[in-house]
């Protein structure tokens, strides 16, 4: 079948502004748009620019915005989205180049979270393993899906008015180590989260729920980090 | 020479061997660590199942059992002083994972859980032991996430999305890497006395792949222009279970959960093939079973695949017949909710790409090319290895996907690469630190970029009459079909004459992006020399191993041949020219026998 792309294009080195594209190329219907993106890239226009690795929604190279909605290139198929597609970069951090953003402030808000497991106490006798049950393991096993693509923290109102707040993304995080029974620094987390660009910037908008491909119920999680800063418990 | 960085240390790669090695290395060293994709985009990210080590945590296990297992499943090629080193520091190597923060699953205890996995057995029964941790089907995904927030935590420097184009040394020694900064172009030196290559495979020289685009042999590619001999290359895994057409994995852990294999009959066939361990066998034994299924007309519809199956009612259907019980003797059994619980990731993918929900339905999958066991020969502490007497080349080191220790031999057991980045990235971020203070700088050369620069002229100024995405398709399509899972002389050698005619045909590819920021039109075309270099060598030391042996499996020759040819192949350039050469293959406790399942 044949569809028509429309591609949002910038090059910093010769355009004062970006433009649109459109091409019109052959693709099978079980085709990932990154399949057509390539395809265009190899034999259309090689200055064509995106980022992407690993080609089926775990590395988080290839969050765009796909008629108009954040997703992953390599997640999405032709057959889901139709012969019409219009592509474009994610909204509210500065264009590089074409459907490339500049990701340095989102990893920035990223590692102000204490994004790392913190646990000074002694080890088990034996050097074994700290215990943890079945049960609070599950207790945070959803923000550990995050993949950093940041299509959650782009897609956010309050983000793109206000590129300070730490986003959806930097919140997960924190909720994955906040919500670890084995974890020691969650007073601290929720400290830093409780600054003017922390929590209190999420209106509950549910964007960022929408646009995650790993179906993180990221307003959820918010909602708990709030939940624990407000009643100083971690249930 | 604008940009010029010293450091003690320099690692090429952020994955899991590369943030393990700048991890331990920065303890002792000022440690760089470059790497082309921000390092949570890194392939290490894409492991599913499981990392392998004796814990016990279900049922008897030994570290004995798990070294025997390896050499098994390397067909006696793999090196057993560095197995049993490796098997012998898994235990550790998963136990700092869980304390640096990695979320295992866990058993009702509360300890690391963990399940089966193809070839790792109780040496005693046959009978496959739970030896691979596991956290969920995203094992690889939190070992990288873990490794990166702790290098953060540790405060390592990293550059982010810098392409590594050539590797300087002096004097016979390391020096440093030439490298470019993705978002402006510019071409950067870094000044280091141990250099670690971590660059990962290079999986992207075959058509039907589970592999990230990323994957392009950068660092073996790079050392072979060097000079250094690369080792074991025609040794190249296709797993079992790759996503029909799309190769995009599937997990063993699904048939360490019960999951079987069905041909167009809806005939269980491993039972067939490896009588013990069924479905659970080496990967190399299952790829060529379902080869076989397909080329005697076994297929589904008689085509190109098979069916993977974990329906609950099958899985619990197939596990009575085996007598599979649970560690308390109970039979057995999952649930729906059981598949959802355990792989998740799995039933996702198969959602988005096939439209298939594995609860209720069956995966149509076909082997996918999957994993390097070749590349960069070292010893087991990293140090690069350059000829058959074990000497080192000082200051360089390699870990990971891209090195040959060699653990893996001819075919790798499911779960060792992620304890071989783990352990092999940490030693050689040790070695390469230890060195570091009380070697010297070497001077840089008088235009050290000179290389880098020079290559990326002729892409640049290439007449362009040929299109690089035709000729990337052209050498994948010929090693997928030629050097794949069956070999045979005549059509290697094909493929071998087809790379080069290919490579011949790059020279006149031109790159008709002239800018800096982020061409990544340079950077593809950069990549597809590596590959096709790369490819050279698989298939030129593929042609010459005339036995067959763990992933290396030749029509012409089927048998396993070890008066001949239990040794390992070295491949190094000189003057422009391949030449093979071999180094022995270290045999401790286990003597060669019979590789049955």
């Amino acid at each position: 079948m044949e569809v028509t792309v429309k591609i949002f294009r910038y090059n910093p080195e010769k355009d004062q502004r970006g433009n649109y594209v459109t091409y019109k190329v052959e693709a099978d219907e079980n085709d990932r748009v990154l399949d057509v993106l390539e395809f265009i890239k190899g034999k259309e226009d090689g200055t064509l620019s995106f980022r992407r690795s690993c080609a089926h929604g775990v590395c988080g190279s290839d969050a765009m915005r796909i008629n108009g909605r954040n997703m992953l290139a390599c997640k999405v198929l032709i057959r889901d989205i139709g012969a019409n597609i219009t592509v474009e970069p994610l909204l509210g951090l500065k264009i590089a180049k074409d459907l490339i953003v500049d990701m340095e402030p989102f990893f920035d808000n990223y590692k102000k979270v204490l994004p790392y497991f913190i646990n000074d106490s002694a080890l088990p006798e034996g050097g074994r393993e700290r215990l943890q049950s079945p049960e609070d393991r599950a207790r945070f096993d959803e923000s550990t899906k995050c993949i950093l693509c940041a299509a959650c923290t782009t897609s956010c109102p309050s983000y793109w008015a206000n590129g300070e707040y730490y986003g959806p993304a930097a919140i997960v995080t924190a909720h994955r180590f906040i919500f670890d029974s084995r974890d020691e620094a969650a007073g601290e987390r929720l400290q830093i989260l409780a600054e003017t660009d922390g929590v209190a910037r999420c209106h509950t908008a549910y964007n960022c729920t929408e646009a995650c491909p790993r179906e993180i119920k990221i307003t959820k999680a918010i909602g708990e980090v709030k939940l624990a800063m407000i009643t100083g418990k971690l249930d | 020479m604008a940009n010029v960085h010293q450091f003690d240390v320099v690692v090429v790669g952020a994955g899991g061997a590369g943030l393990m090695a700048g991890l331990y290395a920065s303890r002792s060293a000022k440690t760089a660590v470059i790497s082309k994709l921000y390092p949570t985009r890194s392939h290490t990210g894409a492991a599913q199942g499981g990392i392998s080590a004796a814990l016990g945590n279900y049922e008897e296990d030994r570290p004995e059992w798990h070294m025997y297992d390896t050499v098994k499943g390397s067909d006696y090629l793999g090196d057993q002083d560095a197995i049993e080193f490796m098997t012998n520091e898994a235990i550790d190597a998963v136990l700092e994972l869980e304390h640096m923060g990695l979320p295992f699953d866990r058993t009702p205890e509360g300890r690391i859980s963990q399940r089966p996995f193809g070839g790792h057995t109780n040496n005693e029964t046959g009978k496959p032991v739970r030896r691979a941790a596991h956290a969920a089907d995203r094992t690889g995904h939190m070992i990288l996430q873990t490794l990166y927030q702790q290098c953060l935590k540790n405060k390592v420097n990293f550059f982010d999305e810098y392409q590594a184009l050539d590797f300087i040394m002096v004097n016979g020694k390391a020096a440093g890497v030439v490298a470019v900064e993705l978002s402006t172009g510019e071409l950067h030196t870094i000044h280091a006395k141990s250099v670690v290559f971590a660059t990962g495979g290079h999986g992207r020289i075959f058509d039907v792949t589970s592999n990230a685009y990323a994957y392009t042999g950068d660092g073996a590619a790079i050392l072979l222009r060097s000079g250094i001999p690369l080792e074991d290359m025609e040794f190249f895994q296709f797993h079992p279970t790759g996503i029909y057409k799309l190769g995009i994995l599937i997990t063993e852990g699904v048939r360490g959960e019960g999951g079987i294999l069905l041909n167009g009959s809806g005939e269980r066939f491993m039972p067939k093939y490896a009588p013990s361990v069924k479905d659970l066998a080496s990967r190399d034994v299952v790829s060529r079973a379902i080869y076989t299924e397909i080329k005697e007309g076994r297929g589904i519809n008689g085509s190109n695949y098979v069916y993977l199956d974990i329906r609950p009612e099958s899985v619990n259907k197939f596990a009575a017949m085996d007598g599979r019980t649970n560690p308390d003797g109970t039979p057995y059994t999952i649930t729906g909710e059981t598949v959802m619980q355990k792989i998740p990731d799995i039933v996702d993918f198969c959602r988005v790409y096939l439209g298939v929900d594995p609860v209720t339905q069956v995966m149509p999958i076909q082997p996918t090319a999957h994993y390097t066991m070749g590349g960069i020969p070292t010893n087991k502490y990293g140090e690069v290895v350059i000829d058959d007497k074990g000497t080192t080349f000082p200051g360089l080191y390699a870990a990971g996907e891209c090195a040959c220790v060699s653990v893996h031999g001819a075919n790798r057991l499911g779960t060792n690469s992620l304890l071989d980045i783990v352990v092999f990235g940490k030693h050689a971020g040790l070695k390469a630190a230890e060195y570091a203070q009380t070697a010297d700088f070497e001077k840089l050369p008088g235009d050290a970029e000179a290389g880098a620069r020079s290559a990326f002229e002729a892409l640049r100024n290439g007449s362009g009459r040929e299109n690089a995405f035709d000729i990337a398709n052209e050498m994948k399509k010929v090693m997928f079909a030629d050097v794949g899972i069956y070999r045979n002389e005549k059509d290697m050698q094909s493929a071998l004459e087809k790379v080069r005619e290919l490579k011949a045909r790059f020279k006149n590819v031109g790159v008709t992006d002239t800018g800096k920021i982020f061409n990544t039109e340079l950077l593809n075309a950069w990549e597809l020399g590596n590959l096709l270099d790369i490819a050279e060598v698989v298939a030129m030391s593929a042609v010459n191993r005339k036995e067959s042996r763990g992933g290396h499996s030749r029509e012409d020759y089927p048998d396993r041949d070890d008066a001949n040819w239990l040794k390992h192949t070295l491949i190094t350039q000189k003057d422009g020219k391949l030449e093979i050469s071999y180094k022995p293959v270290v045999i401790t406790k286990h003597q060669p026998k019979a590789r049955v399942y």
